[in-house]
């Protein structure tokens, strides 16, 4: 092998092993998935294996499942933009903050991932409940006389799943907003424009990566997630992967929960290749250090 | 004398009343430490058991609802197992038998070996699905003391062999908190409550697709075990999701609506209400006629190490145990009342049957609801969603 063969080799044979581990672990089960979607759930919850298109015809003649699936989109939808507005002030503030222990803020800003996602989902229960923090805090205040009912709605749930991307949004934009070139806003401050103005022309274009690349991550989780509805959500508050999770655990019909995580894997990962196409998906990695 | 004989003649003596029941378990604790301790007293092969025991102990897995259920379990039956045996028991949870037969389905054989099913129904589906096993009877002599009515079922299941033994039974409820609901209204109202516009966004009820159309088959009129117009059970089933403030998913989920006054009314296992009444919460229960019995069995799974896991469920079934485990878990055992003294405190736990027939409750005909399993199921999880 020549020199130059040898390293453009080099690098695949160094990536070999994580890459055999990788298309091990994610490749060989989604095979086993789409294989599965195409047998046949019986009548004593055994599967019946062979081709059949019963759970596609299902899923795509069926209403009940496109009306989810779109209640999934904008749930997702509503969530990322929340976290993108929420979540660009405290990324400006700590990109632009002045105090030392800057270290400190981002340590904070990793701080709930310390604790399980259940249980900082279900802290909500604590302080939104009839006898939670909140309505013992009206109550107290007098603000009202009987506790008010602020669980387990479509409001809740998308606090929940605010609570839960926040940081990814947060972590996202602050690398992009560090990576700005401070002389840019300089420059435009000395041409004349006021800080608002600076931050509208040259700040916030230049941020929109981070931005998009925040949002990609949390319109993907969010739209993933079915335990935040699980527990924060009312009776009709279901998300797709709710309808994944009990085809297979509640319904034991494994061949149509495969056709569905199929489908939510599909609408994914479409959103996931349009981003690439017009933004690269190198903004992702920068966020991840 | 060898571990078992020590076990039995202990057993004998606490049966003569010649040892309380705390005592009868504190020396089958020492006997275990003992055994530990002073191996020089045990003869050769004892100690070359106990030895192969100690190098090799023998794992059984055992699943069960977690929560106040597992505690007594743990507490009353494998901690003394384990001392007086060597075996270890391995415990997991789960919420529910689907839930379960998942986990089982996609495990190994002999991963999973004994759990607490509940109901003939799921019995038949994993003894249907192959995963059951046929129980060497001579070893588990205390069958003698179960209730007939409960084991007629299983065997009726298993062409007259047991994969199980029937270990506890109680029933699916009205829960309510009595600082809101009063118990003349309960009883007035029955099934029917639980659709209560009155109440709207105060009743919770389990998205347990069987214990849903059950309840709505009595709201409707109809029998549970023969319903005729299950348009109106599902019509019914919609109209009470109007007034439902939530699905609750386990046992713990619904003590603690219950408890924190989330919901004033759900249909609710009888042993949790009675934990949280013991609890000091306000918390009525009322069982409708036909409202929904069950019965629990320790079900055996294909692959486990039999004589081990025969051993256990004998030592369960020990009356000792079996009451304690009743009196932690607050569910009354399978044994048969007219043949075991049951104590002061399980027949006053609901549910409850002194005649030993269970003639009054009405339980889920396995073939019926399993025959309608994969549509009812469906059809309720878009029901619950909405639709």
């Amino acid at each position: 092998m020549s020199s130059l063969a040898e390293t453009k080799a080099r690098p695949w044979l160094l990536l070999s092993p994580a890459l055999g581990t990788l298309s091990f672990l994610l490749l060989a089960p989604l095979c086993f998935i789409v294989v599965y979607s195409f047998w046949l759930r019986t009548a004593t919850g055994a599967d019946t294996g062979g081709f059949h298109l019963d759970n596609w015809a299902e899923f795509f003649s069926d209403v009940f499942y496109h009306d989810i699936l779109f209640y999934t989109v904008r749930i997702a939808l509503m969530t990322t933009v929340i976290c993108a507005v929420v979540g660009y002030i405290p990324a400006y503030f700590i990109a632009n903050t002045r105090m030392k222990n800057k270290g400190l803020l981002l340590m904070l800003l990793m701080l709930p991932f310390w604790i399980s996602y259940i249980i900082r989902t279900l802290s909500w229960i604590n302080i939104l409940g009839t006898s939670g923090a909140v309505n013992a805090l009206l109550q107290w205040a007098g603000l009202t006389g009987e506790p008010l009912q602020l669980l387990y709605n479509e409001a809740t749930v998308i606090l929940g799943l605010v609570h839960y991307l926040l940081p990814f949004m947060i972590l996202n934009v602050y690398v992009s907003l560090v990576g700005i070139d401070g002389n840019l806003v300089s420059a435009a401050r000395t041409l004349g424009a006021t800080p608002f103005g600076a931050f509208l022309k040259v700040t916030l274009p230049l941020s929109l990566p981070g931005l998009a690349a925040g949002s990609l991550l949390c319109f993907v989780l969010g739209a993933g997630t079915y335990i935040t509805p699980l527990i924060l959500g009312g009776p009709t508050n279901a998300m797709f992967a709710n309808l994944i999770f009990e085809a297979i655990i509640i319904q034991l019909n494994w061949p149509l929960g495969a056709a569905l995580s199929i489908v939510l894997l599909v609408v994914l990962g479409t959103v996931v290749t349009v981003y690439g196409r017009l933004m690269g998906l190198n903004q992702l990695s920068k966020s991840f250090g | 004398m060898d571990d078992s004989k020590r076990y039995e003649r202990l057993l004998e003596r606490y049966r003569n009343g010649d040892v309380s029941r705390r005592g009868f378990f504190g020396l089958l604790g020492m006997a275990g430490i003992a055994t530990g301790v002073v191996g020089g007293s045990l003869t050769l092969a004892g100690r070359q058991a106990m030895a192969q025991a100690a190098a090799n102990p023998i794992s059984v897995r055992f699943d069960g609802w977690g929560g106040v259920t597992s505690e007594a379990f743990r507490k009353y039956a494998f901690n003394p197992y384990e001392k007086a045996t060597g075996n270890k028991v391995v415990e997991g949870t789960f919420a529910s038998g689907d839930e379960f037969l998942t986990r089982v389905k996609a495990g190994q054989e002999g991963e999973y070996n004994v759990f607490h099913a509940s109901g003939v129904f799921d019995y038949a589906r994993y003894v249907g699905l192959g995963y059951g096993v046929e129980l060497n009877e001579k070893n588990i002599p205390n069958l003698a003391l179960v209730m007939p009515a409960l084991m007629k079922p299983y065997r009726e299941v298993t062409n007259g062999t047991l994969s199980a033994a029937p270990y506890d039974y109680g029933t699916t409820g009205i829960a309510y908190n009595r600082d809101h609901v009063s118990d003349e209204e309960v009883k007035e109202m029955g099934a029917k409550i639980l659709w209560s516009e009155k109440y709207k966004n105060k009743i919770g009820g389990w998205n347990d697709w069987r214990t849903r159309i059950w309840y709505a088959a009595l709201a409707t009129g109809q029998d549970p075990n023969n319903i005729q117009d299950m348009d109106a059970v599902w019509e019914s089933l919609r109209d009470h999701r109007k007034n439902l403030l939530k699905y609750w998913t386990s046992g713990a989920e619904l003590m603690s609506l219950l408890a924190s006054g989330e919901i004033y009314l759900t249909e609710a296992w009888s042993g949790r209400v009675a934990a949280l009444q013991q609890q000091g919460h306000n918390i009525g229960y009322h069982d409708p006629k036909n409202g929904f019995a069950w019965q629990e069995c320790l079900m055996v799974l294909k692959g486990s190490p039999m004589e081990a896991t025969e051993q256990l469920v004998n030592f369960m079934l020990e009356p000792e145990v079996a009451i304690a485990v009743a009196e932690g878990q607050n569910y009354p055992p399978s044994l048969d009342p007219t043949k075991v003294d049951l104590g002061a405190k399980v027949p006053k736990l609901p549910a409850y049957d002194a005649t030993g027939q269970l003639a009054d409750l009405t339980f889920a005909k396995p073939e019926y609801w399993n025959s309608n399993e994969q549509e009812w199921s469906k059809m309720f999880g878009r029901i619950e969603k909405g639709y």
